[in-house]
């Protein structure tokens, strides 16, 4: 497609003119609406266009967000939208894509594309809206709900023990990682702003509150009261520390195992400074294993942000390489590449 | 045996022959039958090739399990099949002979590798007597040759060990069949020093053994003549021998070139379906985007994402992955957007037999989709044909925005036959005819872009990849709304919705070739193909005719929707014969479709149809319908 808009700079725009015109169904309370409403908010300051931004969903609630944006958008099959993603950034260079997706979509029937997309480093933005629960078939476990879950579908308790959503990008090689909540829309957008200028696969968990079946999920952790004490906001370059006064930190032990103490007793030059762009997965793998759950003081912001190549720009290059090398395609000489004769 | 000194400046002269080539998995059989082809190909001949080999890459040596075989059939007339039964066998060891005896007729030649028939060969094959020694092949003129020892004798000077000289025999095998048949030896000796360019050992050996080949059957008196088959008489023009995967890969690439759409495969490998995708990921610089998936749903997903991104987004699979990819095709309907997948089908059910050939995938082309999905399907008669069945399966998908399967099988995918190669400028032309601008006024006069007003005759909706301001549009799996294309869950539009997909489908009928019928004035029986039996039942009706009788033929190239005056044709005929390599899958389309009796003729044994099962079938029908009894005897193999 040529880029008709190339020349034409970027409107201004406003929150209103991101929103469709499709009135927004999740249930009342649901952590998606300050989702929605953060990623609306964010757009107009991203410098881009509506008529090159696209919004991909597999299945589930969460999957309903490309209807409620006014940019190009598909609402396609369970936990495909990676894939989906994948044949469209890769052959649309000039666009922005995103993909919204949830803990069943992402990790359950989509866990393969998810991990390939990332492996692959397909220049595409990936919302995670993990709610530990499967909202939209009525409250099912899900691959991230806690073990002895009791659902519909575990009334004894669920025997799972659950994916760790950011350790798993970050073992399929993901680039960009990143959590945040929905509690939070400055971190939030923050957090998107940073994902989406992420060359390569972004991955970004958010933490969502489904208030009919999983309510309170992680009111321990995102909760107003509890937050300075429970969330560990990650800064690069800075000492890894948090609390109402500030009074926790991070350190590294000699085994490379990382945990939270007192600054009080370790010292403040004893705490462990974030580096996000360390080429080595370690740091930000051992600090995604922080918490074993979101009822236990848990990093937020972003864990990793290394950029390496990306898949459709090299695919792009084969391309060029290829065509420098022999030529524009030329039919009539591949018709004759094998033997050929002429009968006359 | 004879010892008539042959004179091999005065070849004998025949019309056709079919050579099989046999040997085990690792012997090399495939690439000497191919060879043979192409210097075939080079001298005017016309020709059918079809490879057999088993799933396994190197099965244990010597066995049963691990025989590897190429059948090619080369005359100096027009033919369709790659020959009913070899008129020469070379069988590399005993399993070789073993495996392919059954197929050959009485009188035919057999040339062994009489090295290979030792005791623990013959143990091996499950040949408790020595048949080179037993009288058991006295049907057959038997040519003992000693093609390991000769093999390593040719390149002893080189210091090869002996282990790596005898991998030069299939060369040796090549050399003297080229030799039997008067295939020159310049072309092939530079072929092998480019193939094997950088292996200096390697090619040299593999020049001697061809040469020793060559000469063993020029001096060593052992057989009465070589032979010589003339050019065919073909349309003036140039030609290449083709496989159906690459005619098919080629088809994409016309197809991306005519209509202006850059070319996205996304694709699993699977056999044997694969050569699809390695044909086109050499050719990048026709802008080919090869992806090679983490599966078969994700091949097909990364396809869809590129044509809603306004690509020719294709997926080639077999069988277990059409399963696969079913859902994603369910939603390809329901987007609407243009999609090719290929299914080069193969012995099923589960992993079945996926180096054999079969038809068995058709009704699910049709109907393996859940809801009311309609798909056109096309598919391919010849290898060369796969071209032309391309780029009428990307014509449909684009011009209609709908996914198309087309049909292969692997009979098509590795088998070869001449192809005159195309002009792009012959090939129809494909419009994408993307949406530019809004297409509707809302009531208060806004002027909006509709993703699904469709278009009056075509019934098709407008393709309007992102990029273009104003036409931002959301596109999903659930029902929508006819026109706005809003999410609808209402009944009454269901049905609309329902009722569209199927008209716009069923409306293609229009927009195609009506049947074509091979018929002869006076016919009452017409034999009805699709896909890959076409050679088989083009030769068995030929040769019926030449018996004297009638019979009509028409072969389906399209089968979703068939052409529009396809009933009529058929009730024509007092007999419709259906021949097909399932339990009869048109036969049952046809029966539902027009309440005609179409009569199924099947096969599942992972090999084609030969040209003599068609000739019977049809020769009893004819019986039946007229009450005289045709005689039955020996066709000649056209």
């Amino acid at each position: 497609m040529t880029d008709l808009t190339e020349a034409v700079p970027v409107a201004l725009t406003t929150r209103k003119d991101w929103s469709s015109d499709q009135e927004v169904r999740w249930c009342p309370g649901c952590g998606d609406y300050s989702i929605l409403s953060a990623v609306q908010t964010l757009m107009p300051d991203l410098g881009v266009r509506r008529e090159s931004t696209v919004f991909l969903s597999g299945i589930g609630c969460a999957a309903r967000f490309p209807y409620y944006m006014s940019t190009y958008g598909m609402h396609s099959i369970h936990g495909r939208a990676p894939a989906i993603a994948t044949g469209l950034a890769t052959t649309r260079p000039d666009l922005d894509v995103w993909v919204v997706t949830g803990d069943g979509d992402a990790l359950s029937i989509g866990g393969n594309h998810l991990i390939h997309a990332l492996r692959r480093n397909v220049n595409i933005t990936i919302l995670l809206f993990n709610n530990q629960i499967y909202g939209l078939t009525k409250g099912q476990y899900s691959p991230t709900s806690e073990i002895a879950k009791v659902t519909k579908s575990t009334p004894f308790g669920s025997l799972e023990h659950p994916f760790n959503p950011l350790s798993l990008a970050l073992g399929a090689e993901a680039g960009f990682v990143a959590r945040t909540h929905d509690m939070d829309r400055r971190h939030m957008m923050e957090t998107f702003r940073r994902a989406h200028d992420h060359k390569g696969a972004s991955f970004v968990e958010i933490y969502q509150n489904c208030n009919v079946f999983n309510d309170g999920a992680f009111e321990q952790i995102t909760g107003k009261d509890h937050r300075a004490d429970m969330l560990i906001p990650l800064v690069h370059g800075e000492p890894i520390r948090f609390g109402s006064e500030g009074q926790f930190g991070v350190i590294m032990d000699p085994d490379g195992s990382v945990e939270v103490v007192e600054v009080a007793t370790v010292g403040e030059g004893a705490l462990l400074v974030h580096d996000e762009h360390k080429g080595n997965p370690g740091l930000a793998f051992q600090l995604s294993r922080l918490s074993r759950g979101p009822f236990e003081p848990t990093p937020i912001g972003v864990f990793r942000d290394v950029e390496h190549d990306e898949y459709g720009a090299q695919m792009t290059e084969q391309i060029e390489t290829a065509t420098e090398r022999r030529g524009p395609g030329d039919f009539a000489a591949l018709l004759r590449s094998g033997s050929s004769w002429t009968v006359s | 045996m004879s010892d008539t000194t042959i004179d091999p400046k005065s070849p004998h002269l025949i019309d056709r022959v079919v050579i099989r080539f046999a040997g085990d998995s690792g012997d090399g059989m495939q690439l000497a039958g191919d060879r043979f082809t192409t210097s075939s190909a080079l001298l005017g001949n016309d020709l059918a090739t079809f490879p057999d080999f088993p799933a396994e890459i190197r099965a244990p040596a010597g066995t049963l399990a691990g025989v590897s075989a190429f059948q090619v059939h080369i005359s100096d007339h027009t033919i369709s099949t790659p020959g009913d039964s070899p008129n020469v066998l070379v069988a590399m060891n005993p399993a070789a002979l073993s495996a392919n005896l059954a197929a050959l007729p009485q009188g035919a030649t057999i040339i062994v590798n009489s090295d290979a028939f030792d005791e623990r060969n013959l143990h091996k094959a499950g040949y408790e007597e020595d048949p080179l020694a037993d009288g058991s092949l006295s049907a057959f003129t038997v040519y003992e040759v000693p093609m390991t020892s000769i093999t390593t004798e040719s390149s002893k000077e080189l210091g090869v060990k002996p282990r790596d000289a005898e991998r030069s025999k299939n060369f040796f095998a090549l050399g003297l069949i080229s030799w039997l048949y008067t295939r020159p030896v310049e072309p092939t000796l530079d072929w092998i020093a480019e193939k094997y360019a950088g292996k200096d050992l390697v090619k040299e050996a593999n020049q001697r053994a061809f040469k020793a080949g060559y000469h063993f059957g020029e001096t060593a008196e052992l057989f009465e003549s070589s032979y010589e088959v003339k050019p065919a008489v073909l349309e003036p023009g140039e030609y290449a021998n083709i496989t159906g995967n690459t005619a098919a890969a080629w088809g994409l690439v016309a197809a991306s070139i005519t209509s202006g759409l850059p070319l996205f495969l996304g694709t699993y490998p699977i056999t044997p379906a694969s050569d699809i995708l390695h044909e086109l990921s050499k050719h990048k610089q026709f802008g080919v985007r090869t992806f090679q998936a983490e599966d078969e749903i994700s091949g097909i997903g990364a396809a869809l994402g590129a044509a809603f991104g306004g690509a020719l987004g294709v997926t080639t699979t077999s069988g277990p992955g059409v399963d696969l990819k079913s859902e994603m095709m369910g939603l390809a309907i329901s987007l609407e957007l243009p999609l090719l997948i290929i299914d080069v089908q193969r012995g099923g059910p589960s992993t079945g037999l996926p180096t054999k050939t079969e038809q068995a995938d058709l009704l699910h082309a049709m109907y393996g989709r859940h809801g009311e999905a309609p798909m056109p399907i096309i598919a391919a008669k010849t290898p060369s044909h796969c071209f032309d069945a391309t780029v009428e399966a990307v014509r449909i998908a684009v011009k209609y925005r709908t996914p198309v399967m087309l049909l292969s099988d692997g009979y098509l995918a590795n088998g070869t036959e001449p192809w005159k190669l195309p002009e792009l400028e012959d090939l129809p032309v494909i419009d994408p005819g993307f949406a530019t601008g809004p297409n509707h006024v809302d009531e208060d006069g806004t002027e909006v872009f509709w993703p699904y007003l469709r278009d009056p005759e075509t019934l098709a909706r407008p393709w309007a990849p992102p990029g273009l301001a104003g036409l931002e549009h959301r596109i999903g799996g659930l029902e929508k709304s006819d026109g706005s294309g809003n999410v609808a869950y209402d009944g009454a539009n269901h049905e609309r919705m329902t009722r569209l997909r199927a008209a716009k489908i069923a409306g293609i009928a229009a927009d195609i070739p009506p049947t074509e019928v091979d018929d002869e004035e006076g016919a009452r029986v017409l034999v009805v193909g699709w896909g890959s039996t076409y050679g088989a039942i083009a030769a068995g009706v030929q040769r019926v005719r030449a018996r004297g009788h009638k019979v009509a033929q028409a072969h389906l190239v399209h089968l979703n929707p068939f052409p529009a005056d396809l009933g009529d044709v058929l009730r024509r005929y007092d007999k419709v014969l259906v021949p097909e390599v399932n339990l009869g899958q048109l036969s049952r389309l046809l029966r539902a479709e027009y309440l005609v009796d179409a009569i199924p003729l099947t096969q599942v044994s992972g090999i084609p149809f030969r040209a003599a099962d068609m000739e019977t079938a049809i020769l009893h029908l004819i019986d039946d319908s007229t009450g005289s009894a045709p005689a039955a005897a020996e066709g000649s193999d056209r």
